[in-house]
């Protein structure tokens, strides 16, 4: 017999779908079929019953070999080597639950170290802007239910975020909007023609880098002022036409990615685009929306706000908080040779930072949770293999639009792996004992 | 004046946090005092004499104080550090938050600077003799209150960002500029003798940018509004006049909406 | 558990009517007690106050919009930011601290329970988790309901029971203290960018009026007899003229009678009073309706309040009142915050500085002090800053210092810019009262206490209670000579013991205690359309499913305390 465990929640995208249903076997220790989850989703689930997985913290050697070590070994390394940095950097964090990134962040306190998520190379630009103009925005159902027109600038859902248009903003049939995908005009800005523009009822091919100039005539066109013919090579006609779109709706929502997060202007892309909304909400509705990339970024993100006071790309060097990205921030600790000790988790700037800030960790000594073998794991001198978040232990997480939603336990981990949390208790301990800590 | 001269000798392993060499911090010491002054290098808490040769003892105020920083400092942080009075001259380059926070007294470096230079100014005179990095005189993150006074000369280029949150002040550039100039400024005055790239004056409610050089790609929001003639630092030629930015809102002063200007040399 | 027993201090309790007479007061295992043995550890208070732990009964405390502040305000704490030191883990936030700090401030003036004020049921984990990280004091939230879309149906037809079943329900989904009332359908209004400015304005769509709505949970809220009444932020807060739109909401409550067992006698308690008691048609003629106000309030037994105190400082403004904050950015023109949240709700935050030298903001203050010295009974108004909207709770001891201190007003009032247009415009400069340290303790501990219904546990130290005891460097029998003093001796306690553990000796934190979570656990009937509605409207219109709306399990409420009400008859 097989059990099927319903309204699980996809430990993926920030899309935090939280309807997948899981079969598993009677004695809850083998995955065998997702339903609902989309094709990435599918394979996360998947993915942990491999039979090549890593189940044991490997240690590198001199000679580049690796030894397989105890838990116990593993944590009494990472804890020395956080007890002995100057300025350890603590990255990741993305792909974990709320309750480890809370034992992290002790251990980030009695350590005294750099810490830092995802959203140093997603959407950290977008939470800087936040911090210079604010953020009207909304809940995914409050797009479903009264959404009529939707943008998406600089992002793809179609591929990135592939339930995001079924659940939330396109398709579905809400409160206000019982015409689904026919109560809503789609604008589509991105240079390229991507799935999600040919669905578009307006695409902006933009010329790439001037997102901020467009943003910036959008405003000039609602206002109704002067602009030069063409801007970001979209005629001014085209401009004062997708302003009326706009203006025209009821209730409108942005939502944007890291084609304008992480391009020229960066944070001022998305300090525009707010001060756009901002504007629209002086003739009708309007909301914003980064579409975060990793499941729990925005827990991350949450927590660290809660605790330390910032939401990334916080110091604790000094024994108290602090934060300036550009200072703070990973990749510039990194490839400014700023740090003595890498610690990563839940992420993997082996693949995403640029190929100084990786040649930053290879230098210094180094230690990676991460249930998967990764560039990251690859370049760390230890790696620390652990349950799958969200499939083999539960935890709270933070949708997109800030709503938490409790991952679920859905099948055992192989027998004597520990969850993310469990290992950090370990180190915690270790590094208290090391630092003479209360 | 009292001179105190300070040379590094041990330099830093990783980068050092020196937010207190300053004439504030300096003042009424002497070089035995300011040997002990703490520095921090990461976590770990040290002394400015651990790392610094350090000679002669400072005025008896920071106005009376002199601080000349001599050796290798591009890993040193913070000098000049909320400075109100007196005098530093900075032999070579340096990092970041050169002069930030200050608010009188004179700063001068002989090199480049790293970003966040003179973050959230208030007065006081701060030049840079080669380049200038990221964030000149811009607000800290998520303060609307940026420079508000004091005068930067940078000989060599800046950075991006430049007087974001400007409100008074002025920022003089000699060589060229990145991207983002006065960004959100409210106030103040930022002159390019240089080439400027693009984003000049964006969401800008009030301030003014001049340009001597080329801007590469003009803000949507910046309508053309004749030329005129003007006198900067001394030279005096004609510049095209824009008014901005269209799309932001601006403030009535005496029933007149004012707006920023940008001038750029005919 | 240990015993302890404060020795010889000045009590003030109104629960048993004690003035400052030298008394004993004896702990033991959390509980104050007649007596205690010989080994019972002493605290000697002689020459010192001694009052129950204070109770917080308006606060944004723990939750998304406290922490969207926190996030888009680094400036809030910059160069402010506090070390790890003993048992305190590290701290910032000027307006809007971190949990650990909220919780150890709180604790260090002599505060056991504070009160969320406002919990989105759909970010309820949010709440809890932030709860769960505050150290020390217990806490509770309250869940909004005002422009809850099953609220509005079924008050459109007048469904009491549904509504009361619904509120059941929440609570306990929720784990929520009480029913909050936010610019009754003026925030579902705001999803369409619109507002109900008055108790009649129509909700858009839902056609219900903002008075058919707060009757209605008034009702519902007695219907279940809960612990607190309906907590409302009415209509139309913070502009020229509001008094009335105040005025209308309170009269909705004529002829509601409380019903409950937890001894609490009103059936509307009116929030942040300060900001609903404007006079005037602009910010020229801006003056003060706090006469008014205070007046109905005064003659009006069924009907609490809380002040909302201006401090005069930078702060961070949040409310679930989303035009209010649209309204405020457009006036100061600072970063706007706005979070709508499907079927519920939604929040605004904007900073504010509240500027000695702007006569709107010293008018703001003076209105502020004005209803608390105007009211009668001080068993039914609470000193509050709503915080941080008002100014931070860190200001209490700040605005004891006004209440009971002319000369620290009269202080203030030559120091402002506008000194005369606060004197013409508010009735401050004639009022001699200063708030006596026996009726600080109504304001601040029993009168919160039973409007909360918490009266029998807290906000008093008769025996039975819980031990919440603080103790501060303050000799009644000796005058204040210097009003400052005040604000020093409330801002950190000589010692607090929380439930009976001493968590502050000397203002400084000694033992993070064993805080709880408070909240309602009704028993209501089975209702079986409710249940239908629940099902059906997460099936449509939620973007999550019903079964992990809850927030349940050890990571989110770890230490319950549940407050049960029998509503099956």
């Amino acid at each position: 017999m097989t059990k099927t465990i319903t309204d699980v929640i996809c430990p993926f995208c920030g899309t935090l779908c939280d309807d997948v249903e899981v079969v598993v076997s009677d004695d809850g220790k083998k995955l065998l079929e997702v339903a609902n989850a989309c094709v990435i989703g599918t394979e996360k689930f998947l993915h942990s019953q491999s039979a090549d997985r890593v189940t044991k913290p490997r240690l590198r050697q001199a000679d580049g070999s690796w030894k397989d070590i105890s838990y116990d070994e593993a944590a009494d390394y990472t804890a020395k080597m956080l007890a002995g940095a100057k300025k350890p950097l603590m990255y990741g964090w993305s792909s974990t639950n709320c309750e480890a990134q809370s034992v992290g962040n002790e251990i980030a306190e009695i350590a005294k170290a750099c810490c830092d998520n995802t959203a140093a190379v997603c959407h950290g630009t977008t939470l800087i802007a936040v911090q210079d103009i604010g953020l009207p925005t909304c809940t995914l159902g409050e797009v479903k239910n009264r959404a009529d027109r939707v943008i998406f600038w600089g992002c793809n859902p179609a591929h990135a975020h592939p339930r995001h248009m079924s659940r939330y903003s396109i398709f579905p049939r809400g409160f206000f909007t019982g015409k689904g995908q026919m109560s809503r005009k789609l604008v589509v800005v991105d240079p390229r023609c991507t799935d999600t523009s040919k669905m578009a009822d307006v695409h902006l091919q933009i010329e790439q880098g001037r997102d901020y100039e467009l943003l910036n005539a959008l405003r000039v066109a609602l206002k109704g002022e002067w602009l030069p013919d063409s801007v970001a090579g979209i005629p001014a006609e085209k401009i004062r036409e997708v302003a009326d779109i706009l203006k025209s709706g009821r209730f409108g929502i942005i939502f944007f990615g890291m084609g304008v997060t992480q391009s020229l202007s960066k944070n001022h892309n998305i300090d525009e685009a707010i001060a756009l909304t901002k504007d629209l909400n002086e003739y009708t509705k309007y909301s914003i929306m980064p579409m975060r990339g990793h499941y729990n970024v925005t827990g991350s993100g949450e927590v660290f706000a809660w605790q330390f006071g910032f939401p990334y790309s916080v110091d604790l060097t000094r024994g108290f908080a602090r934060y300036n990205p550009g200072d703070s921030s990973s990749i510039d600790l990194l490839t400014r040779g700023e740090v003595d000790a890498m610690f990563t988790i839940g992420s993997d700037p082996g693949a995403h930072f640029p190929i100084s800030a990786v040649k930053g960790i290879a230098k210094v000594d180094s230690v990676c949770i991460d249930p998967h073998l990764t560039p990251t794991s690859g370049v760390s001198k230890l790696h620390v293999p652990v349950a799958f978040n969200g499939v083999e232990c539960g935890g709270n997480c933070y949708r997109m639009d800030n709503v938490p939603i409790d991952c679920r336990k859905v099948v055992e981990p192989p027998e004597g792996m520990l969850t993310d949390e469990q290992f950090l208790v370990m180190v915690r301990d270790r590094l208290r004992k090391l630092k003479g800590a209360a | 004046m009292e001179t105190v001269t300070i040379t590094m000798k041990n330099a830093p392993a990783l980068y050092l946090e020196a937010d207190t060499i300053s004439t504030d911090a300096f003042a009424g010491k002497n070089a035995a005092q300011i040997a002990e002054l703490p520095v921090f290098e990461g976590n770990n808490p040290s002394t400015l004499g651990k790392y610094f040769e350090i000679s002669g003892n400072a005025g008896a105020t920071s106005a009376d104080t002199k601080i000349v920083v001599k050796g290798d400092v591009k890993k040193v942080k913070y000098l000049g550090f909320k400075m109100t009075a007196g005098e530093m001259v900075i032999e070579g380059s340096t990092d970041q938050y050169v002069g930030a926070w200050m608010n009188g007294g004179k700063i001068l470096v002989k090199g480049d600077v790293a970003a966040f230079a003179a973050t959230a100014m208030k007065g006081g005179e701060l030049t840079i003799e080669g380049n200038a990095g990221n964030y000149l005189g811009a607000a800290y993150r998520g303060d609307w209150r940026g420079m508000s006074g004091g005068k930067i000369l940078v000989k060599g280029n800046a950075g991006s960002d430049t007087g974001m949150y400007m409100l008074g002040g002025e920022i003089v550039i000699n060589g060229d500029s990145e991207v983002h100039v006065m960004t959100h400024a409210e106030g103040g005055k930022v002159v390019i003798k240089g080439n400027a790239k693009s984003k000049l004056g964006g969401q800008m409610v009030e301030g003014t940018i001049i340009v001597f050089g080329s801007i590469d790609v003009m803000m949507p929001g910046y309508k053309p509004n004749g030329e005129v003639e003007l006198e900067v630092d001394g030279t005096k030629a004609r510049f095209a006049h824009f008014i901005g930015d269209m799309g932001e809102r601006h403030k009535k002063k005496k029933g007149v909406v004012v707006y920023g200007n940008l001038y750029k040399k005919i | 558990m240990s015993e302890y027993i404060i020795k010889n201090g000045h009590v003030f309790d109104p629960v048993q009517g004690i003035k400052g007479d030298k008394l004993d007061i004896a702990i033991k295992d959390g509980k104050i007690v007649d007596k205690v043995g010989s080994g019972a550890k002493v605290i000697d208070a002689k020459d010192k106050t001694v009052m129950a732990g204070a109770v917080e009964i308006h606060a944004h405390v723990a939750g998304p919009k406290v922490n969207l502040g926190r996030i888009y305000r680094p400036e809030d704490k910059l160069f402010s930011c506090t070390p790890t030191k003993g048992m305190e883990r590290m701290g910032s936030g000027a307006s809007i601290p971190t949990t650990f700090k909220t919780g150890y401030e709180y604790a260090k003036m002599g505060f056991g329970v504070a009160m969320e004020a406002a919990m989105p049921p759909l970010f309820s984990r949010h709440v809890h988790e932030e709860i769960r990280d505050t150290p020390i004091i217990d806490e509770g939230a309250f869940p909004v309901f005002g422009n809850n879309w099953f609220v509005l149906e079924y008050l459109k037809n007048q469904e009491i029971e549904n509504t009361a079943a619904y509120i059941a329900w929440m609570l306990n989904v929720t784990k929520g203290y009480a029913v909050k009332v936010v610019n009754p359908g003026g925030t579902e209004a705001w999803g369409w960018g619109l507002n109900c400015l008055t108790v009649n304005d129509p909700v858009p769509y839902f056609d219900i009026t903002p008075a058919e709505i707060v009757k209605g949970l008034m009702e519902a809220n007695e219907y279940l007899g809960l612990p607190h009444s309906m907590h409302i932020h009415p209509n139309n807060l913070g502009n020229p003229g509001c008094y009335e739109t105040t005025l209308d909401t309170m009269r909705l409550a004529e002829g509601i009678k409380a019903n409950n067992k937890f001894g609490r006698e009103q059936v509307l308690h009116l929030t942040h009073s300060q900001f609903h008691s404007y006079k005037g048609t602009n910010w020229g003629d801006f003056e003060s309706g706090a006469k008014e106000i205070t007046d109905y309030v005064n003659k009006n037994k069924n009907i609490t309040i809380d002040t909302g105190n201006v401090t005069l400082d930078e702060t961070t403004t949040m409310t679930a009142d989303g035009p209010f904050e649209h309204h405020l950015t457009g006036l100061n023109h600072l970063k706007w915050a706005n979070c709508d949240v499907e079927l519920e709700t939604a929040a605004g935050v904007v900073p504010y500085i509240y500027s000695p030298n702007i006569s709107v903001c010293a008018i703001q203050w003076a209105i502020g002090l004005e209803i608390p010295l105007m009211m009668k009974d001080p068993m039914r108004c609470y000193i509050t800053t709503d915080h941080p909207n008002a100014g931070p709770f860190t200001r209490y001891p700040r605005v004891y210092k006004w209440l009971m201190s002319e000369k620290a007003r009269k202080q203030q009032i030559d120091s402002f810019k506008h000194k005369d247009k606060v004197l013409s415009q508010t009735g401050i400069g004639a009022l001699d009262r200063e708030i006596s340290l026996y009726e600080l303790a109504q304001m601040t501990r029993a009168g919160p206490a039973k409007s909360l219904g918490l009266a029998s546990m807290v906000g008093g130290l008769k025996p039975g209670m819980d031990a919440d005891v603080a103790i501060y460097n303050i000799n009644p029998d000796k005058p204040v000579a210097n009003p400052d003093d005040i604000e020093k001796a409330f801002s950190r306690c000589a010692a607090f013991i929380k439930s009976g553990v001493q968590v502050v000796s000397n203002g400084e934190i000694v033992s993070n205690g064993h805080k709880r979570t408070l909240w309602v656990n009704v028993k209501a009937k089975e209702n079986p359309q409710v249940a239908r509605d629940i099902a059906e409207k997460f099936v449509k219109y939620y973007s999550m499913t019903q079964n992990n709306y809850e927030a349940l399990g050890h990571h989110f409420v770890p230490n319950p305390y549940a407050i049960e009400v029998d509503a099956t008859n």
